[in-house]
């Protein structure tokens, strides 16, 4: 990071042996002073094992709230015992609710009912939201390690996962006035999805140059437009609906309006016929003359378009995760099926040339893996996330891309079979390359951050 | 029916590792391998959580007997719905070397301190596969006893349980307090969700050592040598039932 660090830990509870971890830059050669951090959450520090607490603890014993200038930084995939416990249930409910349903899913076009009511169940749509709405009131870490899971058997309940946790809940966390917090979180804790309609057909990677339109009548709003590519439009309850409601001001009309599925002139269109991620809905939404409140309006008029931005933002650490859960899942069933398949005798996987790609492709995961777990600490922690979540996402979706199409070729015919969840995998991770940003967004986002570094003379 | 319950929940290799023998041939490899919680355990803590549920159960007890990691097994119990923990510390170097009658000891302890009216163990862990400690506590306590349940239900001022035995099932009545293990099909345990893993971590756990609670751990068992099983020999393709007959004379079969 640009600035020397100096990592303290001060001991707030001695009593239970909580250590919690407070972090200070120090101001670098440059003089400034950022907070930007990439370590493990309190979380980490807090669930250390019990005899190292117990000599923390020792150790802090004469002061109650003294800073100790001890380090600690461990390893970006170290888990705490909490996050672990966490892990392991996204992962058995994966592999013993979701595995022997996947391929009639992706059949159907449709996820079935279970896994949905699953999803709410087992606190996997609500991680961040606070207990006090019916949440888990986990970390946005946790929130990712989930969708990894999901995604490692199948990517299309992963992302009706991903985008309720980053985009839904987060806006309505951070932007929702008390009234709109009590109405919807305890819903899209417990039983409501929620879509982000920001989409539309002649805006995508160009997003603010949106058509759908809200005029202000009386006290009211009456919008009118067509939002395209709306992620689990099918199931929603509830529609974060991006318009412009003073085209005057360009973009900085743009608003964030909340629209509950029952509204009059609201209509989901038929659900796309997609390549993959085939089980998870996505369909266009419209708004014929749909008048609401102005008290619907989410956090500030005008600041639509800062929200969907810092949302996206973070909400690419989310793809990210979905992509890495992808490759992971891949792989993992080609390489198990590479240590058994024989050929000339032996199993192919004693062929150097195996070897070498797939010891390659592991390289690959593992580094997109360190990218977004780096990147979801930093966002943990407060940091400008970003460079590093561009970055997370567009490698770990051109990892996916890449590991799915050698999965293919390793499994041979297999591979090119729907017997195998190859040929899955290999059709489910286009879209990482494609939704949340394009690549070239990426690129482009991740070029402005080494611009502005360089004018500012930070560098890495 | 306000039963106060004590569960055992044992830190074991998960069941879906495939262990491989320590190299001084002693136990097998713990270092850097999954553990989870004894899955007959998972049944206990289940059935103790519906007894709860259906009212005839106050308060759950869980209680682990092993190494600082057990309070991750601990926490999964609290997890599932048990109130509070006990963890009966014990390092991991001594804790491999800890037999059914040291943890019958450590339960009949902390089920008389504790004024339990029902113990519910798992009828075996999976690592060691004893199938001794619940029968131990009973002997202890001098309770009666029910093995290998697959169903518990109230009845008479007791408790009418199901027991899987050979070649069918056999209903007994037993008056409280009792133990009772469980058996594979007693239920399905629910999962953890991610709200209970929350909630669990403000649930106590008390620690203790077998010293606090008077009991001597002392090994009494020796292990002599711990092996995998034999590789099984490839056997031989006969072409057909003569070729057959003929080999397994020869063998000396028949």
């Amino acid at each position: 990071m640009g600035s020397w660090m100096i990592l303290q830990r001060v001991s707030r509870s001695i009593r239970q042996g909580n250590l919690q971890q407070r972090m200070f830059s120090r101001k670098s050669a440059h003089s400034e002073c950022r907070t930007v951090l990439a370590i493990p959450s309190d979380a980490a520090i807090h669930e250390r094992p019990p005899l190292q607490n117990a000599f923390l603890q020792q150790r802090h014993s004469s002061s109650s709230s003294r800073a100790s200038s001890e380090f600690h930084i461990g390893p970006v995939t170290q888990l705490s015992p909490e996050e672990e416990a966490m892990r392991d249930i996204a992962r058995k409910f994966a592999l013993e609710k979701v595995a022997p349903l996947v391929r009639s899913m992706d059949e159907a076009s449709a996820i079935d009912k279970s896994i949905l009511r699953g999803l709410f169940e087992n606190g996997f749509m609500g991680v961040e939201i606070e207990p006090e709405y019916g949440g888990t009131g986990s970390s946005f870490f946790v929130a990712n390690l989930v969708i990894e899971e999901l995604a490692k058997v199948d990517p299309s309940v992963s992302v009706c996962c991903d985008v309720q946790n980053t985009l839904i809940n987060s806006l309505f966390r951070r932007y929702g006035t008390a009234e709109q917090k009590k109405k919807y979180l305890p819903r899209l804790a417990t039983d409501m999805f929620g879509s982000f309609c920001l989409s539309e057909s002649e805006s995508g990677s160009d997003a603010f140059a949106l058509k759908t339109a809200a005029v202000k009548v009386e006290n009211d709003y009456i919008i009118s437009g067509s939002k395209m590519w709306i992620t689990n439009a099918e199931h929603a309850g509830v529609f974060l609906v991006f318009a412009n409601a003073k085209p005057v001001d360009g973009y900085k009309g743009i608003t964030c309006f909340i629209v509950d599925r029952d509204t009059p002139g609201l209509t989901v269109g038929k659900k796309e016929d997609k390549l993959g991620i085939r089980a998870s809905s996505t369909c266009p939404v419209h708004f014929d003359q749909v008048r609401i409140p102005a008290g619907n309006i989410l956090g500030e008029f005008g600041k639509g378009y800062k929200y969907a931005i810092e949302l996206l933002n973070e909400g690419r650490i989310g793809i990210g995760s979905q992509m890495l859960g992808l490759a992971q899942g891949c792989f993992d069933y080609s390489v198990g099926y590479v240590m058994e398949r024989k050929q000339f005798g032996k199993r192919i996987w004693d062929f150097q040339a195996m070897k070498h790609q797939i010891a390659d492709v592991a390289m690959k995961i593992q580094a997109a893996r360190l990218l977004i777990y780096n990147a979801a600490r930093l966002k943990e922690s407060g940091g400008n996330v970003v460079k590093d979540a561009a970055m997370a996402k567009l490698y770990s979706s051109e990892v996916a891309t890449y590991t799915t199409s050698r999965c293919v070729e390793w499994l041979g015919g297999m591979g090119f079979s729907k017997e195998s969840p190859v040929e899955k995998f290999y059709r489910d991770c286009k879209i990482g390359t494609i939704y949340e940003g394009t690549s070239n967004i990426q690129l482009n986002t991740i070029a402005k951050c080494i611009e502005d570094e360089m004018g500012s003379g930070k560098s890495k | 029916m306000s039963l106060r319950v004590l569960v055992g929940v044992k830190r074991v290799v998960d069941y879906a590792v495939k262990v491989r023998v320590r190299p001084d041939h002693k136990w097998v490899v713990t270092d850097g391998v999954k553990h989870s919680m004894n899955p007959f355990d998972e049944i206990a803590v289940e059935e103790a959580v519906r007894l709860k549920e259906k009212k005839i159960v106050s308060e759950i007890v869980a209680v682990s007997c092993g190494p600082p990691q057990s309070q991750e097994t601990l926490r999964t119990a609290l997890a599932m719905g048990a109130d509070k923990a006990i963890h009966v510390e014990v390092p991991a170097k001594d804790a491999e070397l800890l037999s059914p009658i040291h943890v019958a000891g450590i339960i009949a302890k902390i089920a008389k301190d504790e004024k339990i009216d029902l113990v519910i163990l798992g009828k075996q862990a999976i690592d060691d596969d004893s199938n001794q400690t619940g029968q131990m506590v009973a002997g202890l306590l001098n309770w009666p006893q029910a093995t290998f349940a697959s169903e518990i239900v109230q009845a008479d001022g007791g408790l009418k349980v199901t027991r899987e035995i050979d070649g069918g099932l056999e209903v007994i009545q037993v008056k409280l307090p009792a133990v009772i293990t469980t058996d594979l099909r007693l239920n399905q345990p629910r999962y953890a969700t991610l709200p209970n893993i929350m909630k669990a971590k403000k649930k106590p756990i008390d620690k203790k050592s077998p010293a606090d609670l008077g009991v001597d751990t002392k090994p009494r068992l020796e292990v002599v040598s711990v092996d995998e099983p034999p590789v099984r020999q490839a056997g031989a393709k006969v072409a057909n039932v003569e070729e057959l007959v003929q080999k397994l004379k020869e063998a000396g079969r028949i």
